[in-house]
C-alpha cells in the first residue's frame, strides 16, 4: 500500500514540485488601510502543476495575484516566481509568466491578430515569428475564423479565448488566470477548462487560476487552496480535503421513499412508520446519522462509516416502504466549501 | 577571355550579393525587433492618425489656417505699398496680421492649441483602464513609464507634424498670395515660432495626462482639462485685473511704486501658460518688439527704431520658454509620481 503511493506521487505532479517551487509565497501580507486583503498567506506551488485558489469574491485572490506580478506592492512577506521578486525584477518575472486578468479587454478597433501581434512586440519577439505564433495559437483556442475580425465585436468568450492566446504569445513558464471561466456559457468553459489542461500536459506549463465557480474548476485542478478572507483555511487535492473533512462520515446515501404503509400522516406530523424506519436504519452498523431533507420529505439522508446501502435497501423495503430511488453521494468543492463555511460560523 | 571575365564577374557578383544579404539579414534583425517603448508609440500614433478625434481636430485647425490666411493676405494686400517690405518682416505678417474679421493665426493658435492638447490626451489612461487593457498592458515586460513617455511622445510627434505641416502650408499658400518669399530669416522665425508652439500644446497635452491618471472617468478628465482651459484664457485676466486694482500703488506720481507694481502684476500673468505662448510669439513673430517689460523714457530715447535681430529675440523670449517647458514638465512629472503608484486592477 505503501509502495503504491509513493509511485503515484512520483508520477503526481502535486509532489515533484517539493524540491523546487515555481511559486512560492511565504507569510504574504498586504493591507489596505485598516482592511487586510491577503493574511499571512504561505503556498508553493510546482513545476507543471495546475493550482486552483478558491474563495468568494472579495477573498484577496486578486490582490494575491497582483503581487505575484509585481503590480502592487506586498506590505510584508516574501514572493517568489521562477526564483525572482516581483516587486524588486517586474520585467524579468512578467517575461517568463502570461497573466489573464478577469474580464480581460482588447484593442478594440484592431483585429484580434493585431492584439497578438501587439503583445508579441511588446515581448520582442520577432515579427516573422510573431505572427507563426500568432496564427497558430489562434487555431489553437478556435478563433482562426475570427481572426481578422475587430476584437470589439467579439462575444465574452472569444475574449476570453483571445485572452488565452494573448498570454500564451510570449512562451510563459507559469500562465495566471483570474476567474477564467467568468461568464462563459457552459459548453465554453468545458472547452477552456479542457484547452487549459491540454496545455499544461503537453507544455508542462504551470498553472494558477482563482476561481469561485467550484464544480467546475475541480474537474481540472490538481490541487486547490481554499481562500477565504484573505487567509488559506485548506490546500490540498479534492479527495484530501474531502477526507480531511468528512472524516467522520465519508459517505452518504440518499433515499427516496414513497406510499407509507399506514397512512394517518395528516400534515405536519411524522408518520410513525417512517419514525420505525429511522430507528431501524440507525440500528445497523456503520449508520451514523439519519434526516429528512428539507425540501424534499420524501428523501432520506443517511450518513454511514463506509458503503451500506445495499443494507439500507434491504431495510426499506422490508419496512413496506417503496423505495424509489437510492444514490451515493459525492463531495464535490461545493459540499467541501459548504462545510468550511458552516465551521467558520459555529467556531 | 571573354568568358573568363563574365565568370569572373558573376563570381564577384554572387559573392557581393551574398555579403549584402547578410548584412541586410543582421539589419533587418536588429531593426525588427523593436523595443517596447517604440511599439507603444507607434501603436498610439497609429490610433491618432486613425480616430475620428484627430480627424476633427485636423479639419479645425485646417480651417483655422486657411482663414487667418485669407483675411492675412487681404489686409495685407493694402499695406504692401509701403516701401522696403523685406526689412520689415513683411512675409511673418501672415501669421499676425488680421483686417478686423478673424482673429490672426497665432492668436487661434494660442486658443485652439489646447484643445488639441487636451483632445489628444485627456483618455490616455484612464480608457486603457476602463477597457480593460491596462491590466494587460502592464502584464507585459514593459516598465510602467514607458506606457507613460510613449503615450506622451506619440501625441506629440503627431502635435509636431501637424503644427510643421500647417505652418509650412501657409507659409506656402502665402508666397503664391503674395508673391514675396521670405527671407532666411523669416523662415528660421517661422520655425522657432512651430517649435514654441508645440512645446505649449505640449504643456496642455501633459496636463491633460495628468488628468487622464488622476480621473477614472475620461469624461470628466476632458471637462476638467477645458475648466482650466477656459479658467486661464477667460477668467484669469479678469483675476489679475481685480488683483491689479486692489494692490494699485496710492500714490500713481511715485515712479518707483508704479514700475514694481506693474511688473509684479506681470509676474502674476506669466503664471498662464498661454501668456507666456502669447509674449514668446509676438517677440518672435514681430521682429520690431523690443521688450516685454515696462521701458523707461530713458531706455526708449536713443534706441533706434529698428527690428531686434533673431538672437536678441531670442535671447528676450528665453525666460519664456523656459517657464512653459518648465510648467510641461511639472505636469509630467506629478502625472508620473501618480502612475506609478497606482495599482492596476481589471477595469476600475
Amino acid at each position: 500500500m505503501v509502495d503504491t503511493n509513493e509511485s503515484a506521487s512520483l508520477l503526481n505532479p502535486t509532489s515533484a514540485h517539493e524540491a523546487e517551487p515555481l511559486i512560492e509565497l511565504v507569510d504574504l501580507t498586504k493591507r489596505y488601510g485598516d482592511f487586510t486583503a491577503v493574511n499571512k498567506l504561505s503556498l508553493r506551488i510546482g513545476q507543471g502543476e495546475i493550482f486552483g485558489l478558491l474563495g468568494p469574491n472579495g477573498a484577496g485572490k486578486s490582490t494575491t495575484i497582483l503581487m505575484m506580478l509585481g503590480l502592487t506592492e506586498p506590505t510584508s512577506g516574501k514572493v517568489r516566481v521562477c526564483g525572482v521578486d516581483p516587486t524588486r525584477q517586474p520585467l524579468s518575472v512578467k517575461r517568463r509568466v502570461g497573466y489573464l486578468p478577469d474580464d480581460v479587454g482588447f484593442y478594440e478597433d484592431r483585429t484580434g491578430l493585431e492584439n497578438l501581434l501587439f503583445t508579441a512586440r511588446l515581448n520582442r519577439v520577432p515579427p516573422h515569428e510573431a505572427n507563426e505564433r500568432a496564427k497558430k495559437l489562434l487555431e489553437l483556442v478556435g478563433l482562426k475564423e475570427a481572426a481578422d475580425k475587430k476584437a470589439g465585436t467579439y462575444s465574452r468568450g472569444m475574449r476570453q479565448r483571445l485572452g488565452l492566446a494573448d498570454v500564451l504569445i510570449k512562451k510563459p513558464n507559469v500562465i495566471i488566470l483570474d476567474e477564467p471561466t467568468l461568464g462563459i456559457d457552459p459548453e465554453g468553459v468545458r472547452e477552456l477548462l479542457e484547452l487549459i489542461r491540454t496545455l499544461s500536459r503537453n507544455e508542462g506549463l504551470t498553472v494558477l487560476l482563482s476561481s469561485h465557480q467550484l464544480h467546475q474548476v475541480q474537474q481540472i485542478c490538481d490541487r486547490v487552496g481554499l481562500f477565504v478572507q484573505g487567509s488559506l483555511l485548506a490546500v490540498g487535492t479534492v479527495n484530501e480535503l474531502s477526507a480531511q473533512l468528512f472524516a467522520g462520515e465519508p459517505f452518504w446515501v440518499e433515499a427516496e421513499i414513497g406510499a407509507p404503509p399506514l397512512d394517518d400522516s395528516d400534515g405536519e406530523s411524522e408518520p410513525p412508520g417512517l419514525s420505525k424506519l429511522k430507528e431501524q436504519l440507525l440500528q445497523l452498523d456503520g449508520v451514523q446519522t439519519v434526516r429528512r431533507d428539507e425540501v424534499n420529505p420524501s428523501l432520506l439522508q443517511i450518513g454511514c462509516q463506509r458503503d451500506v446501502s445495499k443494507d439500507i435497501a434491504k431495510i426499506v423495503v422490508s419496512s413496506g416502504f417503496d423505495l424509489l430511488s437510492l444514490s451515493k453521494k459525492q463531495y464535490g468543492l461545493d459540499e467541501i466549501y459548504h462545510r468550511y463555511f458552516e465551521g467558520r460560523k459555529t467556531g | 577571355m571573354n568568358l573568363k571575365s563574365i565568370n569572373w564577374f558573376r563570381g564577384m557578383k554572387a559573392a557581393w550579393a551574398k555579403r549584402f544579404a547578410v548584412f541586410t539579414r543582421s539589419a533587418a534583425a536588429d531593426l525588427s525587433v523593436t523595443s517596447p517603448f517604440m511599439a507603444i508609440v507607434q501603436k498610439e500614433i497609429a490610433d491618432h492618425v486613425r480616430s475620428w478625434r484627430y480627424g476633427i481636430l485636423f479639419v479645425l485647425m485646417l480651417l483655422t489656417c486657411l482663414g487667418s490666411l485669407y483675411t492675412a493676405s487681404t489686409g495685407m494686400r493694402n499695406a504692401i505699398s509701403t516701401d522696403n517690405e523685406v526689412k520689415s518682416f513683411f512675409f511673418l505678417n501672415l501669421f499676425t496680421y488680421t483686417n478686423g474679421t478673424l482673429p490672426p493665426f497665432i492668436t487661434f493658435v494660442s486658443f485652439l492649441g489646447p484643445l488639441l492638447g487636451i483632445g489628444l490626451g485627456f483618455d490616455a489612461i484612464n480608457s486603457e483602464r476602463s477597457k480593460g487593457t491596462l491590466s494587460r498592458l502592464m502584464a507585459q515586460p514593459v516598465h510602467r513609464d514607458d506606457v507613460l513617455n510613449a503615450k506622451f511622445v506619440a501625441a506629440l510627434i503627431v502635435i509636431g507634424v501637424m503644427f510643421f505641416a500647417l505652418g509650412f502650408l501657409v507659409a506656402g499658400l502665402g508666397m503664391l498670395i503674395l508673391g514675396i518669399p521670405p527671407t532666411p530669416e523669416e523662415v528660421w522665425r517661422l520655425i522657432l515660432f512651430l517649435i514654441i508652439s508645440t512645446v505649449y500644446v505640449a504643456f496642455w497635452l501633459n496636463l491633460s495626462i495628468m488628468l487622464s491618471v488622476r480621473l477614472r472617468q475620461a469624461a470628466t478628465s476632458a471637462l476638467t482639462g477645458m475648466a482650466i482651459w477656459i479658467f486661464f484664457s477667460v477668467f484669469y485676466g479678469l483675476l489679475i485685473d481685480l488683483v491689479a486694482g486692489a494692490t494699485a500703488p496710492a500714490d500713481p506720481r511715485d515712479p518707483d511704486a508704479v514700475i514694481s507694481h506693474t511688473e509684479w502684476i506681470q509676474l502674476l500673468m506669466r503664471l498662464s501658460p498661454s501668456q507666456l505662448f502669447s509674449e514668446a510669439t509676438t517677440t518672435l513673430l514681430v521682429p520690431s518688439v523690443r521688450s516685454l517689460g515696462p521701458l523707461s523714457m530713458e531706455q526708449i530715447i536713443g534706441a533706434i527704431p529698428s527690428p531686434l535681430p533673431l538672437g536678441q529675440s531670442i535671447l528676450l523670449v528665453w525666460p519664456q520658454l523656459t517657464g512653459m517647458v518648465a510648467e510641461t514638465l511639472v505636469c509630467f512629472a506629478a502625472a508620473y509620481v501618480m502612475f506609478m503608484r497606482q495599482e492596476i486592477r481589471s477595469r476600475n
